[in-house]
Order: structure tokens, then C-alpha cells, then sequence
């Protein structure tokens, strides 16, 4: 165990937003499904009681007859938002009065760096190069992110959960969302930060990063292990094995959309288009933790291999 | 108006006065003179302290602020809707939408960052050439010579950073609690475009200390853009349609094959100049949707499975 190791990358200046990510997001999660636990209640408390569904005022916030709906901006809302500059500032002032901003040597071409490392929140990225050719993590994972991204709000048709947290309402969504932004997101920035040494090799926290460290890894492709050689057999095999993963993926993912009555509802209210598009993009996101797994599982690096592009 | 009154009054009675003292004459009567001038210039200003235990009456105020500050209902409505600064809010809001539990303040956060960034990063561009070689110069002269000059690169690093935290958790917090359903499906694709300029932001700024870490991450980030499909040279496709260094995708953000003292250039205008005024012009769409979507989006009353509407076709 090399303890200096771990406290030479857990304390470098860059990375302590990501050990700030490490407690902030799973508070923040706590915090929000315990307001999501409250309103489940609720919500199940007024469907099994239609009486009072029609005279509760609906949140788990208190409220009395003669309380007024609404209360002033001012001073009841910029107090708060007062308060919340003051508290950033005097964080920001303690924060860069204790820790410096890296700066290293001059930029040298030649001299290249090990490892080289892309600002932490793009490391997510750069861990999916291992995983994918450059075109693939590079460019069209962070588009399809960006497009998938803006695309939730027109294939999510659940009406439900709109304005207040909930899980039983909107288990689907919300937990394929929270494995997009913690597994996929968050959980390859921390390896691609705390893990990956010199040469993007694994390291396990405590490890000492060591430059010239080798490791056989012999990487191997999908149509090696069926025996296929000649490339026209690899890109038909390849089309042929993309397409049973898109199959099986397809067909998982809508026995879970339709698994149970409810969920069966909110299909029911979905259009062609939106149903088409939901499944691409599922279908394209299940692929990243799927070559995760093959690759560490089976060392397999290539599914697909063609003259032009290989997955 | 009741300073103009008095003071009107006591420029009479001076003019009054060498009629009514007219026989007095000399040196007495220049002495008599003076003191009742300098009566009436203390009795005005006596008036003048008076009116300053009122601020708020003096025309300086009223120029200003254009209202009046008082525990009024109408006034505190007001003080936000009559106030540039201020008026992106509502005059009231949803009595439980103060809750730091429901928004997280994150949304708010990001903002204000952004905003000390911008102050940060005007100071900093004073001691900044975006030149190669002066470059890393500026940065060592500004941690050791300037003063604040180290608290000030360092409070415009560790903001941007917690800015990206902040957008990120904005994200998180306005996903689940549904807020991009409608009417607000729009302003959540406004938001995924600032989410996106708030780290090329941030990105195209690791270059501009031009150092050893800036310059690999620019060159492994820039890669990527040269095995773009189609668009770069080594892509899929790119070299089949005639695609090399000096004239793909990659050629055009650097302004070269490698990063050089093009990109330093190109990257210090996006950081500085491009990227800031469309997240200024996309932010300033974002909290207006925010407003005409109907204001923040809850805490709402919990809706019931039995209470969904058939939906629509058009």
C-alpha cells in the first residue's frame, strides 16, 4: 500500500473536485430521494384515501388554511440568494487562499506528458478511448450525450413527477438517468482520475504509479475467438453480432418499459417517433457498459472490424 | 418641495432687510448685515440636516431607486419589479419554492459564478498576453509579483471548477424532481447547450496558462476532433474524401496541425470572448423561460396515477 501514492493524487489542486463530486453528489442524492420517499407516501396515503386526496393540499411541506399561497421575492427569496453569494464567496476565498492553481513547466511539444491527462470533467472521455476508437468516445458519444440529453423531454410522455421529487412514479426514468450521470459520467471520471496511472494503465488506489510498468494484455477481437480471418468475414460477422446485440438490447429494454401495468400505461401514450427514439438512444448507451464489461471480462477489444471503422 | 418652499422665504426677507435698516449706516450696520446672513444660512441648514434623517425624500434617492422602501406590500413588490437587477424574479413566489431543500440553490450558484468569473477573468486579462512565450511569463509574474494576483488565478480556477460541480448538480436536482416536463421541454435543451459552453469554457481556458498540463490535455482533446467522421483527417471517411492535417476540422480549431501560437490565440478569444457572450445571450433566454414557463416548476402538489388526462393527439 503506498499511502503517499494515494495522498499525491487524492490531494492534487485539480482533483479536489472531484473528492468535493465524491461527497456532494451522494448527499445530494440522499437528500433528494429522502424528499422522494416523503412524497411517495403521500401519494400513497391519498390513493388509498380519495377523501382527503380532495382536501389535502398535496405536498410534504407544512401548511395551514390561513397561510397565504404565495409569499414576497423580497426579502423572503434574495435573502436566501444573499445568503447563498456570501456562503460561495467565503468558500471560493478559503479554497484559493489554501490551494494553489497547478501550474506546470512551460508547454514542451516534445516532451510529452505521463499520463496526459484531459481536464477531469472530460475524463469520463478519455476513459471511453479505452473502450472505443477515438471517433467513437471522441466525437460521437459526446454528441449523442448532448442530443440524448435534449431529447429527454420528448420521449419522457409520463405526466407524472412534474415539479416534485418522486420515485414510484417515475422509477424508469429516473434510474436510467442516475446510471447515465453516476455510473457512465461520474464513476469514469473517478477512474479516469484516481485509477488510471502512466500509460492509462489500472491502478488500484494505493498503487504506485509506475511509469514503466507493463502488462500483457493480449487484446483480442470478437471474430478472433470464432476463427474468422479474411476481413470480408470480419465486417460480416461484426454486422451480424451488432445486430444481435441491437436485437437482444431492443427487446430487453421494452420488456422493461412495458413490465408492469403502469409502465404499460405510460407506453401506451408514447408515438411511434418517440418509441423509436427512446430505443436508439438506450440501445447506443447499453453499448458503453457493455464493451466495458467484455473488454475487462474477456479482453475482447473489437466487435466490429471494417476497412473504414471498427466498434 | 419644502426645501425650495424655506429657501424661497428667507431670499425675501434678505432682500427685504436694507429697506427697513435704511437709516443704519457704516461699519455696525455692515456687522448687523452679516449676522443676519448667517442667521438665515443656519436656519437653511439646519432645514437641509432635517431632511437628510429622510434619505429617501431627497432627489438624489428618488433619481435612483424610483420608489420608496417601506414595509408595504406594494413596495416590496416594487423593489423587485421596478429594479433591472432584480426583475428576472416574480414579485412573489410559490410560498414553499424558497426551500433550499427543493431547488438546491444550484441553478442560482452557477449563476453567480459565472459572474465572478467574469470579474476574475477581466482582472486577469490585465496582466494576460495571449502570445506564445509572454504567456507562461504573465502567469509566473502574476502568481509572484502582482499583488493578489495568485488569490486571483486561483479564485478563477477553483470557480470554474465549482461552476461545472454546480451545472452538473443543477442537472441532477432538475431531472429528478421531473422540472424539464412540460411546458419547460425547451429551456431543458437551452440548458444542455449552457451545460456544454460552461465546459468548453472551461476547457478552452486550460490552455492559456501554457504549461505542460493545458498543453496535453488541448493536444488529447484536439486528437479527438481529427478522428471526427467525415470532418477530420483521421475519422472515418476522412481520408477517402481528401481530408489531411492542415485542412480538417481539427486544422480550423487550432489554426494548425499542432497546438501553437494559433491556438493560444483562438483558444484565449472563445475563452474570452466568443463562448461568454452566447452562454450571456443563452442565459438570458434560459431564466426568461424559467419566468414565462410559469416560474419555477415546485414544489407542485403531488399528482395522482388515478388524475392522468388521456393525452392529446393533435
Amino acid at each position: 500500500m503506498d499511502w503517499h501514492q494515494l495522498w499525491e493524487i487524492v490531494s492534487a489542486p485539480d482533483n479536489v473536485p472531484i473528492v468535493a463530486l465524491l461527497f456532494f453528489v451522494p448527499f445530494y442524492a440522499w437528500y433528494g430521494f429522502r424528499q422522494a420517499r416523503e412524497n411517495d407516501r403521500l401519494i400513497g396515503q391519498l390513493e388509498a384515501d380519495p377523501q382527503l386526496a380532495k382536501t389535502h393540499h398535496r405536498k410534504i411541506f407544512p401548511w395551514k388554511p390561513g397561510w397565504t399561497k404565495e409569499v414576497h421575492t423580497w426579502p423572503y427569496l434574495m435573502r436566501i440568494e444573499f445568503l447563498a453569494a456570501i456562503i460561495v464567496t467565503v468558500l471560493l476565498i478559503v479554497w484559493s487562499l489554501t490551494l494553489n492553481a497547478p501550474l506546470e513547466e512551460l508547454a514542451n511539444p516534445n516532451l510529452t506528458m505521463n499520463p496526459a491527462k484531459a481536464p477531469w470533467y472530460f475524463l469520463g472521455l478519455q476513459e471511453m478511448l479505452v473502450y472505443f476508437d477515438p471517433w467513437i468516445a471522441g466525437v460521437v458519444m459526446p454528441s449523442l450525450i448532448i442530443v440524448g440529453l435534449m431529447v429527454i423531454p420528448y420521449i419522457d410522455v409520463n405526466p407524472l413527477g412534474a415539479g416534485y421529487y418522486t420515485w414510484k412514479q417515475r422509477k424508469f426514468s429516473i434510474a436510467t438517468f442516475a446510471f447515465g450521470f453516476i455510473v457512465l459520467w461520474l464513476v469514469m471520471v473517478v477512474i479516469g482520475t484516481f485509477i488510471r496511472g502512466p500509460g492509462w494503465m489500472w491502478f488500484w488506489p494505493g498503487q504506485t504509479w509506475d511509469p514503466s510498468k507493463v502488462v500483457f494484455e493480449p487484446n483480442r477481437d470478437l471474430p478472433d475467438i470464432f476463427h474468422i480471418t479474411s476481413m470480408l468475414g470480419k465486417g460480416i460477422f461484426g454486422a451480424v453480432a451488432m445486430g444481435i446485440y441491437t436485437m437482444a438490447a431492443w427487446y430487453g429494454i421494452h420488456k422493461l418499459i412495458t413490465a408492469t401495468p403502469f409502465n404499460r400505461k405510460i407506453y401506451a401514450r408514447m408515438s411511434f417517433i418517440q418509441y423509436i427514439t427512446m430505443q436508439t438512444f438506450l440501445v447506443l448507451m447499453l453499448l458503453l457498459p457493455i464493451k466495458i464489461l467484455i473488454r475487462h471480462l474477456f479482453r475482447i477489444k473489437y466487435i466490429w472490424i471494417t476497412p473504414w471503422f471498427n466498434v | 418641495m419644502a426645501r425650495a418652499g424655506s429657501a424661497g422665504k428667507a431670499g425675501e426677507s434678505m432682500a427685504d432687510e436694507p429697506s427697513t435698516n435704511g437709516e443704519k449706516k457704516g461699519l455696525a450696520a455692515l456687522v448687523e448685515e452679516a449676522r443676519e446672513d448667517a442667521k438665515v444660512l443656519k436656519e437653511k441648514a439646519k432645514e437641509e440636516v432635517e431632511t437628510l434623517k429622510q434619505p429617501q425624500k431627497t432627489q438624489l434617492y428618488k433619481s435612483i431607486f424610483r420608489v420608496k422602501h417601506d414595509d408595504s406590500e406594494r413596495s416590496r413588490a416594487l423593489g423587485v419589479l421596478s429594479n433591472v437587477f432584480f426583475h428576472l424574479h416574480p414579485a412573489k413566489i410559490n410560498r414553499d419554492a424558497v426551500r433550499y431543500a427543493y431547488t438546491w440553490g444550484m441553478g442560482g450558484i452557477t449563476f453567480y459564478l459565472f459572474l465572478v468569473l467574469t470579474l476574475t477573468g477581466v482582472l486577469l486579462m490585465f496582466y494576460y498576453h495571449p502570445t506564445k512565450g509572454q504567456a507562461y511569463r504573465d502567469i509566473i509574474y502574476l502568481m509572484n509579483d502582482v499583488p493578489f494576483g495568485r488569490l486571483l488565478r486561483n479564485m478563477h480556477r477553483w470557480a470554474a471548477h465549482l461552476m461545472v460541480i454546480a451545472v452538473w448538480l443543477h442537472m441532477f436536482r432538475v431531472f429528478l424532481t421531473g422540472s424539464y416536463k412540460k411546458p419547460r421541454e425547451f429551456n431543458w435543451c437551452v440548458g444542455v447547450v449552457l451545460l456544454v459552453l460552461t465546459l468548453l469554457l472551461s476547457f478552452t481556458g486550460y490552455l492559456l496558462p501554457d504549461d505542460q498540463l493545458g498543453f496535453w490535455a488541448v493536444t488529447v482533446g484536439t486528437n479527438m476532433a481529427n478522428a471526427t467522421p467525415i470532418l477530420g483527417a483521421g475519422g472515418p471517411f476522412g481520408m477517402q474524401l481528401g481530408l489531411t492535417n492542415y485542412n480538417d476540422v481539427r486544422f480550423a480549431l487550432l489554426g494548425g496541425s499542432i497546438v501553437d501560437a494559433n491556438a493560444l490565440l483562438r483558444a484565449y478569444i472563445w475563452h474570452c470572448l466568443a463562448i461568454p457572450i452566447i452562454a450571456s445571450v443563452l442565459m438570458g433566454l434560459h431564466f426568461w423561460r424559467v419566468r414565462k414557463d410559469g416560474g419555477i416548476s415546485g414544489p407542485a402538489p403531488v399528482m395522482l396515477e388515478s388524475e392522468i388526462k388521456p393525452e392529446r393527439k393533435i
